[in-house]
């Protein structure tokens, strides 16, 4: 019954964003303001976890494969396709449920219980386009080129992590990648980096938005953004393969 | 004026209060009064429909507040100001900016009207040259004055303050009691302030709406309520820290 009153409560967020999102004056500033958050403040984690990501997985892919039966190429091959339709959205989006997740719900429980909110609403803006509406548009915009940059370094890893312990020379990497590239696999990762970006800013809002109950409620709703974001980047990953792969 | 019509609330089934009526004519200053979580400040939310009642209206000048579209509430919510208990201050922004934003957003002024606009409501509530600090920075008594000229800002018709005195020692209390009565004075606005605080009572309001047992126990002015028999205000009161010593002869 919780969970109904919830997905409810919501929907109704969401619609009244959805409503709101031509009124672009009243979250311009924060708008450009959450860019810079969600998109290039996340720049670092995203490398580290994109460059470790395609090494671990050259590694493996190639201790795996260890046999005469296969040409070596075909580690770049698996490394890039990987990379491309899966890895670099789906470890992104997890990292970024916890980045970006919890921040976006702690500043907006923080607003909540200290009655900023109530201020907004009492000077006449609309809270929810003012603060809403440009952390999900943030997340819309920014995870896909978030999601290059993933799986650039994730590639980046592979080739120099291949290199570096001398079992796949670079252009050997680069001859595998190269024979089964589709370009449809990066417009795929591209919508799933597009839905996470929009499953994960906007249930974090929603947890923010709906914070009650002082230090320990803000604390509940970080928590719950962050473990639900998760869940929901692997569901939506799921049923985005199911549909389109 | 304010009309609050058999205002019914409660929060599941938590009765707050129940057919809570009266009226504010414009320029007075009315002290809502009652012990801590009776409601008073749910009561507050309900003026400039931040809560929504079970049942009853809120009449503002002749328009219900609750049967108003959102847009026009929140044209109408500009007629409100609002010090919230903890002054509700944007914490990422300087003091000079959280009082300008109301004016950047919803007026067309030049930076330099609006920096001359700040400075005014900094000056009327003893803060000049305040503009630059950081919120965080600044004491009790200061986010309350700070929340007071960001409540004013946009000259409202009404003002509304939540528990203006609570947490603050007896001579900022009374420094804020002065600027309650000057912001009514000057501005000729209509004042609803939410207290337990009686010694803020006898210094700033006109009438005295009382809360208690779930209604409206008790409403007057505080001339009337220094004579009053009504034993839970005579109670509440007299267990206040400032006793109101009655001459009932």
């Amino acid at each position: 019954m919780k969970s109904i009153k919830q997905f409810g409560q919501y929907s109704l967020l969401l619609y009244q964003a959805l409503r709101s999102v031509l009124e672009f004056s009243t979250y311009r500033k924060n708008l450009f303001s959450e860019f810079v958050k969600v998109g290039y403040e996340s720049i670092p984690i995203i490398i580290l976890t994109g460059f470790f990501t395609g090494a671990v997985l050259t590694l493996q892919t190639a201790y795996q494969l260890d046999t005469d039966l296969y040409p070596v190429s075909i580690v770049g091959s698996i490394v890039g396709q990987s990379i491309l339709i899966e890895l670099a959205a789906v470890i992104g989006g997890l990292v970024l449920a916890g980045k970006v997740g919890a921040r976006i719900s702690t500043e907006l429980g923080t607003m909540r219980v200290s009655e900023q909110i109530d201020a907004l609403e009492s000077m006449g803006f609309n809270s929810v386009t003012f603060l809403v509406v440009p952390r999900v548009l943030a997340g819309i915009c920014m995870f896909p080129i978030l999601y290059i940059t993933a799986a650039s370094m994730g590639i980046t890893g592979g080739i120099i992590a291949g290199a570096l312990d001398g079992i796949l020379p670079s252009a050997e990497f680069m001859i595998g990648a190269r024979a089964f590239f589709y370009p449809e696999d990066v417009v795929f990762g591209m919508l799933k980096s597009i839905v996470f970006g929009f499953v994960i800013t906007s249930i974090a809002c929603y947890k923010g938005y709906y914070a009650f109950g002082g230090a320990e409620g803000v604390g509940n709703a970080t928590t719950q953004a962050t473990v639900l974001g998760c869940i929901f980047v692997i569901l939506t990953d799921f049923i985005l393969a199911v549909v389109l792969l | 004026m304010i009309e609050i019509k058999n205002l019914t609330k409660s929060f599941g089934r938590n009765l707050i209060w129940k057919d809570v009526s009266f009226k504010i004519e414009d320029g007075e200053t009315v002290a809502v009064i009652g012990k801590s979580g009776c409601g008073k400040s749910v009561l507050l939310k309900h003026l400039n429909a931040l809560l929504y009642p079970d049942s009853g209206k809120v009449i503002i000048d002749g328009q219900d507040m609750f049967c108003l579209s959102y847009s026009e509430l929140r044209k109408m919510r500009q007629r409100f100001g609002i010090l919230f208990q903890g002054a509700a201050l944007f914490d990422s922004i300087s003091t000079f900016e959280n009082i300008a934003f109301p004016l950047r957003y919803f007026t067309d002024q030049s930076e330099e009207e609006i920096r001359e606009n700040v400075n005014r409501a900094l000056e009327m509530v003893n803060l000049e040259g305040a503009g630059d600090k950081s919120t965080s920075s600044l004491s009790g008594g200061m986010r309350k004055r700070v929340g007071v000229a960001r409540a004013i800002i946009l000259k409202p018709q009404y003002l509304l303050y939540d528990e203006p005195t609570s947490g603050l020692d007896p001579q900022t209390s009374d420094e804020i009691n002065e600027l309650i009565v000057h912001m009514a004075d000057s501005l000729d606005i209509t004042s609803i302030v939410i207290t337990h605080d009686m010694h803020s009572v006898l210094n700033i309001a006109e009438k005295v709406a009382f809360l208690n047992n779930q209604q409206l126990c008790w409403f007057g002015t505080v001339e009337d309520m220094q004579e009053s028999d009504q034993p839970d205000l005579v109670e509440f009161i007299t267990a206040s820290e400032y006793q109101i010593k009655k001459d009932k002869n």
